[in-house]
């Protein structure tokens, strides 16, 4: 029996996860659109590869992934391209981002498509086969897979696969790992490969026995000779992956530090079971598991692809008619949605339809009392009551002070406040405006260089101007003798200085020189001209004339009027 | 009597040495509270303070010629912060001299003439073009100064406000939400 750690906090809201287990999972139906955002994965937008009334395949990439850290997004199935436009999306903003409609066809056909032996192949290639298909951590932070199945120098030693699934009412791992336990096993292994890991530890949470079970007779059955399957305590947020690592093998990953500097890396069961797919098969990130519950008829688990709309998918399950609210996420960390229009994601885990009898509206807030049951049960030993304190005065320098970075936002803090206090929002506001803060001063920062280097390049070109003419003249000067002196000079003001350079030869000289290029260069405009044009300037220029002699005479007639 | 003297004479020159060689050796160079308050400045360049830049303005509040609030891109935490940089009472803007919706310019490029003008009177160099070639704007280095607008002959350059989309948007302060209750 391995020995097991424990984080600090942590609390037991009720689990709600039976309502979704009963029924094994099922196949969403087709839905009448897809609307796929582009920017589905942290790091850069994909960039549109289609055009609207382009007809695409299914697994086709339409957003082709952009800079480094980035991930492909592909058609779910095969169809028109409605539009390529801002739609909402689920966020916490509720504003729109830029997503592409497909009308499906109905046909379902599959883009050409071959899976390759990941033994034969080299690692570079297979993190480009996981970057292409779109493979992106699908417990939530949606980080693309490619990025962190890199070992630098082979420093990481445990893999841990989580599959602790903490959050209330969310089943989308359990059913996952009890339908498909060796798949993913055999994606963990080709991730254990990616990274060097020497050993696989897989974490579930001891309220889905089935999955353990399930996924401990994978493991005999396949024959994994590093990998373990471990029963962990339910205790939200059991599930982070600081958290589990923690309970896993009793490494802190200290503030600011990535876990993978302490030789851990952590993936979870849906993301191993896509890179199965994706490398054996040939197969992109196309659909996921999602638990619809809630208010709903019929709480189950649904193979749905991505861009579903949600309002389709729930329908599916029957949501009851007093539904108010569709919730992306569990109920501690998920994100309100916008619409029922809003597309399926990779990030979309579950939908729970919420109703005023399931959550009640929240109480108003009461003045904090300092109870610091928050700071009990915070998994990331911080001081909530004090980070609320600070953010709540806008005092952005001391939240940091008091780690703010190092909240992972689980919500346990505003679970066990007596006040309910929404104290995640007040986390949020100040970290977000933190962040405003920084990318200002760096933007400031570059203003600065820039204007910088212009008053510096502009006092270069000045000297560059001055230098260039100092040595013009330097040139004419020492030409002078050369040339064939001038016409006799006026008598010398200074009879001390030079007689062939006084001031007044000087200016006869530019005047001089002025004039004979004026009389040798013609205007350019007047070059090249055709008749009809040289007939006109003739013409006005007679015009011209007779108006001068008009004028001439008019004044002489004036002239002559004037009394004498 | 005359051998403490001596003594006082020697600390005195002891100590005058080491101060004459430390004020050479540890010069700092420049006016430190000028780069404090730079730092403080929010380097859009665009001259509304009434001096030609972040850097002069600076100068001017450290020699005392300049008041704190005249710089409206910073905004009110801009004032706060010089104000307790400087030890000074905050002050508010003036009337109708409030900060601006942030802004980028941007070109009508049809209407563009190439005439460089706007080129010359950018203080970041945030605008590309040459003589009789369209100019267009690299809005990522644009601070939104609007020094570029008066020049152009042809007005055809436009500050268009950045709006709030997913990229930006930020998390608002909490507020409990007032309801009104009718009186029974």
């Amino acid at each position: 029996m391995r020995k097991l750690f424990k984080f600090h906090g942590g609390v037991h809201p009720p689990t709600h996860k039976a309502e979704s287990t009963g029924t094994p999972i099922v196949q969403a139906a087709l839905p009448s659109k897809l609307v796929i955002p582009l920017h589905q994965h942290v790091g850069n937008r994909a960039v549109p590869t289609i055009q609207v009334g382009e007809r695409v395949l299914k697994g086709q990439i339409i957003g082709r992934p952009e800079g480094r850290l980035s991930s492909a997004v592909h058609a779910s199935t095969s169809g028109t391209v409605n539009a390529i436009d801002m739609q909402l999306v689920a966020h916490h903003s509720g504003l729109p981002d830029l997503c592409v409609t497909i009308v499906p066809d109905g046909k379902d056909e599959w883009i050409e498509h071959s899976g390759v032996d990941y033994k034969q192949t080299p690692h570079t290639e297979l993190r480009h086969i996981l970057r292409n298909a779109g493979v992106v951590g699908l417990g939530g932070a949606v980080f693309p897979s490619d990025m962190k199945s890199y070992s630098n120098k082979h420093k990481i030693k445990t893999l841990v696969l989580n599959g602790a699934e903490c959050e209330p009412y969310i089943t989308c791992d359990d059913l996952l790992m009890r339908e498909r336990a060796s798949d993913i096993l055999r994606g963990a292994e080709i991730l254990r490969e990616l990274l060097y890991a020497e050993e696989v530890l897989v974490g579930i949470e001891d309220n889905k026995p089935e999955a353990i079970a399930a996924m401990q007779q994978a493991v005999l059955d396949d024959g994994h000779a590093h990998m373990e399957v471990i029963a962990v305590p339910t205790l939200y947020p059991g599930g982070g992956a600081k958290q589990l690592i923690r309970v896993l093998t009793g490494i802190e990953v200290a503030a600011g530090v990535r876990s993978t500097e302490k030789g851990v890396q952590c993936f979870n069961v849906a993301t191993a079971y896509c890179v199965w797919r994706a490398i054996k098969y040939g197969e992109p990130l196309l659909s996921r598991i999602v638990t619809v519950t809630g208010n709903v008829e019929r709480a189950q688990n649904y193979e749905v692809l991505l861009g579903t709309p949600v309002g389709e998918l729930v329908a599916q399950s029957g949501s009851k008619p007093d539904t108010n609210r569709h919730i992306m996420g569990g109920p501690m960390m998920g994100v309100d949605l916008p619409s029922g229009a809003v597309g399926i994601t990779k990030a979309t885990n579950c939908i729970i339809e919420g109703s005023d009898k399931l959550f009640p509206p929240p109480p108003p807030a009461l003045p904090c009392i300092r109870c610091a049951r928050c700071a009990e049960v915070c998994p990331a030993e911080l001081q909530p009551q004090e980070l609320y304190w600070f953010a709540k005065a806008k005092d952005f320098g001391k939240t940091q002070e008091y780690d703010l970075f190092d909240c992972i936002e689980c919500g346990a803090c505003a679970y066990v406040c007596p006040s309910q206090i929404p104290l995640v929002q007040y986390y949020r506001f100040a970290k977000s405006e933190i962040w405003q803060r920084e990318q200002e001063a760096q933007s400031a920062e570059v203003a600065r260089e820039r204007h910088e280097f212009r008053q510096l390049r502009i006092e270069r070109e000045k000297q560059e101007k001055a230098e260039r003419l100092a040595q013009k003249e330097k040139a004419a000067l020492a030409a002078k003798p050369a040339a064939p002196a001038p016409a006799p000079a006026p008598t010398p003001i200074n009879p001390d200085a030079d007689p062939d350079d006084t001031l007044q030869m000087r200016i006869d000289a530019a005047v001089f020189r002025a004039k004979e290029q004026v009389a040798t260069v013609l205007p350019k405009n007047i070059s090249n001209l055709t008749p009809e044009q040289q007939a006109k300037i003739a013409e006005i220029e007679a015009r011209r004339a007779q108006f001068h002699e008009r004028a001439s005479d008019a004044g002489a007639d004036d002239e002559s009027s004037k009394p004498s | 009597m005359i051998s403490a003297l001596w003594v006082m004479i020697g600390i005195s020159l002891l100590l005058g040495a080491v101060l004459g060689y430390s004020a050479i050796k540890f010069k700092v160079e420049g006016n430190p509270l000028v780069e404090k308050i730079d730092a403080v400045l929010p380097q859009t360049q665009c001259g509304q303070c009434g001096f030609p830049g972040c850097m002069p303005y600076a100068e001017a509040i450290a020699k005392g010629e300049a008041d704190i609030n005249k710089c409206p891109p910073g905004g009110e935490e801009g004032i706060r912060k010089l104000a307790e940089l400087l030890g000074v009472e905050y002050k508010p803007f003036g009337e109708g001299a409030g900060p601006r919706e942030k802004s980028v310019a941007f070109i009508d490029e049809q209407t563009c003439i190439g005439c460089t003008l706007c080129l010359q009177a950018c203080p970041v160099d945030a605008i590309v073009g040459a003589a009789k070639q369209m100019h267009t704007i690299i809005a990522s280095e644009c601070t939104g100064c609007e020094l570029c607008v008066p020049p152009c002959p042809v007005d055809c350059i436009a500050m268009l406000p950045i709006g709030e989309d997913i990229s930006n948007w930020k998390w608002r302060y909490p507020t409990i939400p007032l309801v009104q209750v009718t009186a029974q």
